[in-house]
């Protein structure tokens, strides 16, 4: 059943994304530096970030729990698997099967829940309001995100991230309206999820605008380093999964060693043009109230629903 | 031979639970006896008719008289598939309860403990006979026995007011309830007067009369199980009951409800009306997304887990429409997942809300205290407590690894292939139903973070909590016991369906196990591994070979240095645990963005108060709109029977004589 290219693919694709993740990160860091005429930072500084949070000791609160440790590693864990299950450049994993779209969505979730516990666990009023916060959002980004999904497989009659790329990679040119309303919503529901502009901010200390931030105060050294690789490993996993799932086309489907390495110089542009889309993004907009966020994805999950209704009621006629 | 013996093991366990209880009044003030005897006793039965009744799936049905009953209506038991599953659930979650509440119950509180064993075995007893009951009369016995014995534990501190006065909701929401079954029953009968079930299964009844049928079965079954609007007794009763008896109520005894539900509906009833489905669809929404916004708002640690009740047994309803609506139409195998996932979440729900109902319990030990917001920190005295209840968060949560995602996971993949209905607008609604399905799933995440991260995260609220302790050994075997059972149905979910698939073969003459068969017993892929496929002990090791690789990767490459400080917090260093968020603050999003739903009094400071304060109270619409009224239309018609009550036996007399004429006038032959 599972072949040694497949597994030598899946290796690959995790290995890939250990390492692409924070190179991500980088690249959008450098590219909103641009638009904002700022002088950009290196490209590798997630690298050094990294290198040096790992080299430092960890300095934990005095009543930092069993859990507070143990969720770094949680979550790490959580994106590594979500970056398995996602296709970046086969859709021959041999992981795939383990989760499908939805159980990626709980994949996600999981580590959601991990990282608000961990924000309440020092009992800090920071802490607890990040831990409140981040929840808020997941509650309203994960119905959205669901219906999506929901009007994905509904064209490809699967919820199989493996089948749907293949349905959506190799069909005919046959344009689906649906799609174009779940990629609006799919775009909203990244933004939050990934603590983003105008959700939230990457790059903020203000105590009133911070989500992600405010939950991972306390942590440093090691913790920290696995925590910041997990949230660019976040960014890649959606930023692969937009793209596979909106953009499927170069994405090989077969095990051979050759389409494989061709999937690589485009997964890099296709990265790199998202990255760009991003930090233009980030750039225009400007971080929005907190309550003005359950209005910005109740539109993602409006536009979700509709295109939910434009597949069943439009595109199955034909 | 071999085929009878199930039933009799069954009914000898009914029978040792019920003698448990009666050896409980020996000597009743025993506390050693009664707690580390008779209580491990109960518990070994129970795992007994676990076993029982994991054997006999898959077996053809057993049936059996009892001498017993009506001169001519002897009580007639049945043991087919869908018995067997709930016996399973019956058996294995009690047995955790059991063991539990062997440490639990302590001398001088509230009922004498042999009065409680008694009662408690009682239960037992007749809920197990509540599923083996064939007739419509056995039913009705048992159902009572087990409303009356749970009353009397509920009502265990009677001391207070307020556990006499849920006592008294819950006994009468019982009642009207116990009347829909019973009027349900009668029209099943279709005047023949025969009361059995194997009657009913052959009655041909018109359209009309098995929808009154099924609707009163709905409102009657809804209310034990705590549909909208009959829901109301849940969050009092809950609060009231001593821990192991909401465990048993909520794990347990609301899936008798959903038994008796499943009976009627594909059992007794045998044909289907698609808007029964739609029906029961609505009906369960309804009562998820309220279920689980008052559970997010509550304060109180035993009432946002009824709550969170009746959040889960909404989401049973909408899995129970959707099988109805698939039946209807013939669609038998996409009605088999939506079964699956209806009987699913029924012993997952049994397995993780039984422990978090027996964590608080140890809470409430450790600390005499029951509200949110004077709780906090208690994962470092109580580790064991804590991180089994983790367990039971993430269940309830709906995560991946455990339990309480395969069955989500099952019910959104049923709504997912809901398209092919044929049925228009149908086909449109379901869907969008899924929608809301999700937003339950997601709030409930919210609601469990509050439950966990205000109760054994932060800071301790209040100074005593220090002086708490870790669960006893007996607690921590129950508690062990259900987490186990919460993991083993997260990981192995194609090994369960496999067993409890006999029970939806039974109802709806398909299953899912061909399906399963052909994969391995390490993937769930109910229609096929490429449509779909969930393999949770690959997702569980991945999970785990990253936490521990990474973990010995750092500590190889770098360090494994920690050092203690205090807590930075962006530089406040003086902060109290005054300042983390309260249980209302918590919840304050929710409140704000769901205003309309919730029926707040609150009170703001003003900006110069001396004395600022600051309080919020959300209530139940349900109490202004539905039961308030009634009971001022009660009330009102009874000040107007007052005014024949003159007091005057003259006038009394007077009454006699007018009816004695009435009569005679009426009745002439």
């Amino acid at each position: 059943m599972i072949s040694i290219s497949g597994l030598f693919g899946q290796t690959f694709a995790i290995l890939l994304a250990l390492v692409l993740a924070p190179l991500l990160s980088g690249w959008v860091g450098q590219c909103r530096a641009w638009f904002q005429s700022r002088t950009a930072p290196p490209l590798l500084l997630p690298y050094y970030m990294l290198q040096k949070l790992f080299k430092k000791d960890v300095v934990l609160a005095h009543n930092a729990s069993s859990l507070f440790r143990a969720a770094p590693f949680v979550i790490f864990g959580c994106m590594v698997l979500a970056c398995a299950i996602v296709p970046t450049l086969s859709t021959d994993l041999p992981f795939a099967p383990a989760a499908d779209a939805l159980a990626l969505v709980g994949v996600f979730g999981l580590a959601r829940v991990f990282i608000s516990l961990a924000g309440m666990d020092i009992g800090t009023s920071f802490g607890t309001l990040g831990g409140r916060r981040e929840m808020l959002v997941g509650f309203l980004a994960e119905p959205a995100l669901l219906m999506v999904i929901f009007t994905l497989a509904m064209i490809a009659q699967s919820t199989s991230l493996a089948t749907i790329v293949e349905t959506l990679a190799h069909r005919d040119l046959v344009i689906y309206p649906s799609l174009a309303f779940a990629g609006v919503a799919f775009t909203i529901v990244s933004l939050a999820e990934n603590a983003r502009v105008p959700v939230d901010n990457p790059a903020t200390h203000l105590e009133l605008t911070m989500i992600h931030e405010a939950m991972i105060l306390e942590y440093s050294g090691r913790h920290l380093a696995l925590i910041e690789w997990a949230a660019s490993l976040k960014l890649y996993a959606y930023s692969c999964l937009g793209l596979a799932l909106f953009f499927p086309w170069g994405i090989a489907a077969g095990d051979s060693f050759l389409a494989l390495l061709a999937a690589i110089p485009l997964l890099l542009l296709k990265l790199a043009i998202g990255g760009v889309i991003l930090a233009g993004i980030e750039t225009v907009n400007a971080k929005m109230r907190i309550f003005r966020a359950p209005e910005f994805l109740g539109i993602a999950f409006m536009l979700a629903v509709l295109g939910l209704l434009v597949r069943l009621l439009l595109e199955t006629r034909v | 031979m071999t085929s009878l013996i199930a039933i009799d093991a069954l009914l000898i366990a009914a029978c040792t639970w019920f003698a448990i209880g009666l050896a409980g009044l020996v000597a009743p003030r025993n506390t050693t006896f009664i707690s580390k005897t008779l209580f491990p006793l109960g518990a070994l039965v129970g795992i007994g008719v676990g076993l029982v009744a994991l054997d006999s799936l898959g077996s053809p049905a057993q049936t059996a008289v009892l001498v017993i009953g009506l001169p001519d209506l002897p009580f007639h038991l049945r043991l087919d598939n869908l018995s067997a599953v709930f016996a399973l659930l019956l058996g294995f979650a009690s047995a955790g309860i059991s063991i539990y509440a062997a440490g639990y119950f302590r001398k001088g509180e509230g009922a004498a403990p042999g009065v409680l064993c008694l009662e408690y075995h009682l239960f037992l007893a007749s809920m197990l006979m509540v599923l083996l009951a064939d007739d419509a009369y056995a039913f009705m016995v048992a159902w009572e026995t087990m409303a009356l014995s749970s009353f009397f534990l509920v009502t265990t501190d009677h001391k207070h007011e307020e556990i006499r006065r849920a006592g008294f909701l819950y006994l009468l929401i019982a009642h009207i309830g116990a009347i829909g079954i019973l009027l349900s029953f009668g029209v099943m009968t279709g005047g023949a007067g025969d009361y059995s079930f194997a009657a009913m299964r052959t009655q041909e009844l018109a359209p009309f009369w098995s929808s009154a049928a099924f609707l009163l079965a709905l409102a009657g079954f809804g209310a034990k199980a705590g549909l909208v609007p009959l829901h109301v007794w849940l969050p009092e009763a809950h609060p009231a009951a001593p821990s192991p008896v909401s465990a048993m109520m909520s794990g347990v005894m609301l899936k008798t409800a959903i038994y008796g539900l499943l009976r009627v509906s594909f059992d007794l009833l045998h044909t289907t009306i698609w808007w029964w489905g739609v029906v029961a669809l609505v009906v369960g929404l309804v009562t998820a997304l309220f279920g689980v916004l008052y559970a997010t708002v509550q304060n109180d640690m035993k009432r946002l887990l009824a709550y969170s009740s009746i959040e889960n047994i909404g989401l049973i309803a909408v899995g129970i429409g959707l099988t109805l609506i698939f039946h209807a139409y013939r669609m038998e195998g996409l009605a088999a997942l939506a079964m699956t996932a209806v009987l699913y979440h029924c012993l997952a729900h049994a397995g993780f809300k039984s422990l978090l109902f027996l964590c608080t319990g140890s809470v409430l030990h450790a600390t005499k205290e029951r509200s949110l917001g004077k709780l906090g920190g208690l994962i470092h005295p109580m580790p064991w407590v804590a991180w089994l209840a983790l367990a039971g968060v993430i269940a309830s949560t709906g995560l991946p690894p455990l339990s309480g995602f395969v069955s989500e996971w099952l019910l959104l993949q049923s709504f997912l292939f809901s398209p092919g209905l044929p049925h228009p607008w149908l086909n449109m609604v379901v869907p969008v139903a899924a929608a809301l399905v999700v937003l339950v799933a997601a709030l409930a995440g919210f609601a469990m973070v509050k439950f966990y991260g205000i109760i054994f995260l932060g800071q301790m609220r209040e100074p005593a909590l220090k002086d708490a302790h870790d669960a006893g050994p007996w607690e921590k075997l129950g508690l062990l016991w259900l987490a186990l059972i919460t993991l083993f149905l997260g990981v192995m979910p194609s090994t369960v369906i496999l067993r409890i698939d006999a029970a939806t073969r039974q109802l709806l003459g398909s299953g899912l196990a061909d399906k399963l068969n052909e994969n391995g017993w390490w993937m769930l892929a109910p229609i096929s591994p490429e449509r779909a496929s969930y393999e949770p002990l690959l997702v569980l090791v991945t999970i785990a070979a990253t936490l521990l690789l990474g973990r010995w990767l750092v500590r190889h490459l770098y360090h494994g240095r920690v050092r203690r400080s205090s807590a930075w917090d962006c530089g406040y260093h003086f902060e109290g645990p005054r300042a983390q968020d309260t249980a209302e603050g918590f919840s304050q999003p929710i409140r704000r963005i769901f205003e309309p739903m919730f029926r707040m009094e609150r009170h703001f400071p003003a900006a110069r108060d001396t004395k600022p304060f600051y309080s919020v109270k959300v209530e139940d619409h349900f109490w202004y709109w539905c039961y308030l009224p009634i009971a001022r239309l009660a009330s009102w018609i009874s000040t107007l029977i007052v005014t024949l009550q003159g007091g005057r036996i003259a006038v009394y007399l007077m009454y006699s004589f007018i009816t004695l004429l009435v009569l005679l006038l009426v009745a002439r032959p």
